[in-house]
This record gives structure tokens, C-alpha cells and sequence, in this order.
């Protein structure tokens, strides 16, 4: 299952200060998008307004909406719990829970969803899911074992396992790889690619040469000075806007000028 | 730099030996490495003064020691050994009352504080739980005796009416509960007595979670309480642990509250709404302490040795169960 997003006109307010100003966007399913731009220029805090995690910080809040297939995440039925059993996360720095084994790692949030899951299918489910973060050679033989004692990038193929393994409809990756060295992010985006033809993922990136590797279309963020709103500049096919961009600013941005 | 050669400029090399920190780094060294040994010191004398002081009470014939002693009666089934034996029950039995209720509630409020209050409601109950553990034990006792205690009466006769066919809860023969003075009332006040120390340090605890961990749980779809299970309570675990033994070290020591509340008896009685049935260690050697001749004076410090004993039991039994899962401990 994978899901198209349509964000209208959305604001995201950190209590009275507006930090994301007037977003629309789509993004289509099966593909990858990426959202660069220099640091705080909102990209991260706009990604976490698509599975509503932006509530977690006290006083962020957003205006306008988010369609999912449709659906507004923002309507007054709609639970932000079950909006993220439906869109998956992945974080900057890995975060396996340090108590639990790989394999109840990768179960985690399937137990959230359904308690009662026979011994047979958990088996099943926790070696699908970590074959499909290409995982499952490197750790079959040490599933009871901490997911703290997995490599940095490990950690986070075995964050996208726990993601993946409750089946969401979308893939949110916040800098998945910059707390990584150069082969696990290698590892990563080969991972990106093949989950794309399952997922909708959307990545933010500080690195433009993974969002030309990874992406299907790129979203361009920018911010005019210190505590100005960031805002959406541009977007477009990949190859479009890192050869023939339609904005100054994305120009000046992707070939070194600033940022 | 691969030149040996040496300018006369350079600096010789007695420049090299010291750096101004070095004296007091050194009396750093000494002073931490002091305070280490001093803990260490202290804990032995202790343990020999006990071990001193109650051996001629503990090497002292049973019947003998019954002439020589008041509360020592062997003919009555109270030898110095019968009395520790009824007095470590009746501690541990009033020390886990206190735990099992206010262990909850101590987390409780931790969790409420750390995790669901507002910030500013959170900090106003954080210093007035501070503030409860400032309340002398001695006000806790009077407290208890003058309010509490009549409060519960009514409460307690519930009980026995309603649940009295469970061992525990049965009531005295007349089948009613004439006096509120009883373990569970200990219990009840040593667990409202353990409620600060245990929730300050469980919040300190609680609050540390990494970020991390609880958003990678709420972005999974965990609700609030799915989060801390996942992520809090994992990780303070051994933080809760040791938490509950401080408590626990409180109830067993605690003396005045206890002395002012229960209607002592030495019994190895389960009934906790019936009065002279039980009584603690320190509360007992409270008791004993003021009529007692030398003898007496050494038999109740064998005692004091008991709850020695069973504090350090108590607080390696905790290192155990925190160190026995440290491979998944929060700490890697």
C-alpha cells in the first residue's frame, strides 16, 4: 500500500512564531521525494507535520491541510496515533530500543497493533521485514541479542525494519544518514530504492548529491534570515531542478553558493 | 618536525615537568580517594561495634540470659532469638505494606509529574512532594495516631466484614475492628513516609528518558502509556529499582512513627487489621531501650544487628536484579 500526500496551504507555528509559511505540495506514491535546503529552514519541522509528530513538542501546531489519499490528517475525527501507525518514521540518529532484541525491535510496533500474533508469524514477519531493510544476512543468527550492539548503520536499517514491519502506507526519513559513515549510507539509499516501488517516501537531506541519487522529485526549502519562516521555493522532477532550476535561489543553492 | 636540532630558544626540558593543576589534582586524588575509604571505614566499625556489643547477649545461655534480661522471658516462648525471629517478620511484613502501596503511587506521580503534567503544574507538585519528605517522622506518627488512624477505623471494619474470609483481613475473635492501631496503619503511614524519596527519584529518573527513544516509539503509533512502556519504564528501570530500595530502607529503619502508631505484639501472625500482633526492630528497640540494664542494652543491640543484616540483604538483592539484564540496560 502506498499513499499519495497533498499538503494546501499549510503553516506550522511554534506557539506564536510561524515557522513553516503557506506549503503546498504533492507527493506521489511509489516514489521517492526529497526536501533539501540550509539548516532551519523548517524541512525537518514541515516533515514531521505529514504523521502529526511535530505535537510532541509543546506549543507546535499547524494551519491548513494535509490529504492523504483524500483524507485530512487535521479533521477533528481523525487520532494522531492511528495517523502514525500509517505513516512510518525514520530518525537522524538511530534509536533501536536499547532493552529490547533485534527481533522484538522489529516487532515493536506490530504489537501496538495487534497483541495477540502467533510465534510462527512474529518468525515470519521479523525475517521479511529485515530482508527488506537488508538486514536479515547480517543479523539471523543473533536476534536475541540487543539492538544496541548492531553498527551505527545497522541501528538504522534496523529502524527501517521496525517502520516497515507494521506495513504504513508512507515512509518519512529525517536525515537518515547523516550520522552515518559512507558505506551505510550507500546501504541506505540502495535500501531507498527498492522500498520505493512499496512506499511513498519522503526523505529530507543535507546532502544534494543523495537527494540526485535517491529522489524522484525534489522540494526545495529556503529560508530569507534569522526568524523568517522557511517556506517551499520550488519543486520539481530531480533532474530538472538540479540541472535547469526555474529559481535563482535553488540555483545558487544546489551548485555551492550558499548554505 | 623530524629536526633534532635544538635552538636556544627552546624551552628546556624541567619546563615540561609540571603545570600549575598538578598540586591540586594530586590533592584531589587524595581527598576523593579519603571520602571512598572513609564509607568503607565506617560501614566496618559499625558492623564491629554491633557484632561486640551483642556478642555476650548472643553467647549467653537462653535461660540465663531470661534472669538477667526483662523482656527476655524463654519460659513464655520469648529467648532473644524467638523476639528478632517475630520482630524481622513483623518489619518486613509492615515494610512491604508500605511498599506495596506506595510504590505505585510513588511512580505514580513521578510519571504524572514527568511525562503528563503541564511544566508549571509539574514543578509546583515537584517541590511539594520535596517538600513531604522534610516532614519529621515524629509529625507522621502524630498525624497518624491523632487523624489517621480514627479515619481508617470505619474503613478497616469494611474490610473485615467484606473480605475478612481472607486470612489477612480477618478480624480480631469479636469480629470487630475495636482499634485502628495495627500493622496495616504502619504500613499505611510508613508508605505515605516512603512516597517522596521514592517518586523524587523515579522523576529524576523518568525524565532523563532519552528523546529518542520516546519518539521512536509515538512514531509507531504508540499512545502516551504505550510509550512510556516502551521507552520509559525500560529505560528507569534500574533507576525505579533503586528507587524502591531507598523507600524500602526508610520503611525498615523508620522507628518513630511506627513506635507512636501499632499496638505491639510478637506474634508470627498474618493479621494485619488485629492489634498486638506484630511490631518492628527499631521500633521495639525504641521501646525497650530507656528500662533496659546492660544485658538488655546488649541483647537489643543483637537485634540492631538483625536489621543490619537484612538492610544489607535488601540493598544486594537490588544490585542483583539491576545488574542481572546491564547487556540491555539503557546505559549501552
Amino acid at each position: 500500500m502506498s499513499k499519495r500526500i497533498d499538503v494546501n496551504n499549510l503553516n506550522v507555528y511554534y506557539s506564536n512564531f510561524l515557522a513553516v509559511e503557506d506549503v503546498s505540495l504533492a507527493i506521489e506514491p511509489k516514489s521517492v521525494t526529497a526536501f533539501i535546503g540550509p539548516s532551519g529552514c523548517g524541512k525537518s519541522t514541515f516533515l514531521r507535520t505529514l504523521n502529526r509528530m511535530h505535537e510532541v513538542i509543546p506549543g507546535a501546531r499547524v494551519e491548513g491541510e494535509v490529504l492523504m489519499d483524500g483524507v485530512n490528517l487535521y479533521a477533528d475525527a481523525v487520532d494522531p496515533v492511528t495517523v502514525r501507525r500509517h505513516v512510518g518514521m525514520v530518525f537522524q540518529r538511530p534509536n533501536p530500543f536499547p532493552t529490547m532484541s533485534i527481533a522484538e525491535n522489529v516487532l515493536a510496533g506490530v504489537k501496538l497493533n495487534n497483541k495477540r500474533i502467533s510465534r510462527a508469524d512474529a518468525d515470519d514477519l521479523v525475517e521479511s521485514s529485515l530482508r527488506g531493510a537488508n538486514l536479515w544476512e547480517e543479523v539471523k543468527d543473533r536476534l536475541d541479542k540487543p539492538g544496541s550492539s548492531l553498527s551505527g548503520g545497522q541501528q538504522q536499517r534496523l529502524c527501517i525494519a521496525r517502520a516497515i514491519a507494521i506495513k504504513p502506507d508512507v515512509l518519512l526519513m529525517d536525515e537518515p544518514c547523516s550520522a552515518l559513515d559512507p558505506i551505510s549510507t550507500l546501504a541506505i539509499e540502495d535500501l531507498i530504492q527498492e522500498l520505493k516501488s512499496q512506499y511513498t517516501i519522503v526523505i529530507v537531506t543535507h546532502n544534494m548529491q543523495q537527494a540526485a541519487r535517491v529522489s524522484d522529485r525534489t522540494a526545495f526549502f529556503n529560508i530569507a534570515g534569522t526568524g523568517k519562516p522557511g517556506k517551499l521555493i520550488e519543486m520539481n522532477d530531480t533532474p530538472t531542478m538540479f540541472s535547469t532550476p526555474s529559481e535563482k535561489a535553488t540555483e545558487d543553492y544546489i551548485s555551492g553558493r550558499f548554505g | 618536525m623530524t629536526t633534532t636540532e635544538q635552538s636556544p630558544e627552546t624551552t628546556p626540558p624541567s619546563d615540561y615537568g609540571t603545570h600549575p593543576g598538578a598540586a591540586a589534582n594530586h590533592a584531589f586524588k587524595w581527598v576523593s580517594t579519603g571520602a571512598g575509604s572513609l564509607i568503607l571505614i565506617t560501614l566496618a566499625a559499625v558492623a564491629t561495634f554491633l557484632l561486640m556489643e551483642a556478642w555476650p547477649a548472643v553467647s549467653m545461655p537462653a535461660a540465663e540470659l531470661g534472669d538477667a534480661v526483662s523482656f527476655i522471658k524463654p519460659e513464655d516462648g520469648q529467648s532473644l532469638l524467638e523476639i528478632v525471629g517475630y520482630l524481622v517478620y513483623g518489619t518486613i511484613l509492615i515494610s512491604v505494606i508500605a511498599l506495596l502501596l506506595g510504590t505505585p503511587v510513588a511512580i505514580g506521580i513521578a510519571l504524572f509529574i514527568s511525562h503528563f503534567a503541564p511544566r508549571r503544574l509539574a514543578q509546583g507538585l515537584g517541590y511539594l512532594i520535596d517538600l513531604l519528605a522534610a516532614v519529621p517522622s515524629v509529625v507522621y506518627g502524630l498525624w497518624g495516631v491523632a487523624v489517621l488512624v480514627p479515619f481508617l477505623q470505619p474503613f478497616y471494619q469494611f474490610l473485615a466484614d467484606y473480605l475478612g474470609w481472607i486470612p489477612i483481613f480477618a478480624p480480631p475473635e469479636s469480629g470487630e475492628v475495636f482499634t485502628g492501631r495495627v500493622a496495616l496503619s504502619a504500613g499505611i503511614v510508613l508508605a505515605i513516609m516512603i512516597i517522596p524519596i521514592i517518586s523524587a527519584v523515579s522523576r529524576e529518573v523518568f525524565l532523563q528518558t532519552p528523546k529518542l527513544h520516546e519518539e521512536a516509539a509515538l512514531a509507531m503509533g504508540a499512545t502516551r502509556w504505550e510509550m512510556i512502556r516502551m521507552a520509559v519504564f525500560p529505560f528507569g528501570r534500574s533507576g525505579m529499582i533503586g528507587a524502591t530500595m531507598l523507600g524500602l530502607g526508610r520503611a525498615l529503619g523508620e522507628t518513630m512513627a511506627v513506635l507512636m502508631i501499632i499496638s505491639p505484639g510478637l506474634t508470627f501472625s498474618p493479621y494485619i487489621l488485629q492489634p498486638n500482633q506484630h511490631n518492628t526492630i527499631a521500633a521495639y528497640i525504641a521501646l525497650q531501650f530507656p528500662e533496659a540494664n546492660a544485658l538488655g542494652v546488649n541483647s537489643l543491640i543483637a537485634m540492631g544487628l538483625a536489621l543490619f543484616v537484612i538492610t544489607l540483604l535488601v540493598n544486594m538483592l537490588a544490585r542483583w536484579v539491576v545488574s542481572r539484564r546491564s547487556e540491555f540496560s539503557g546505559a549501552n
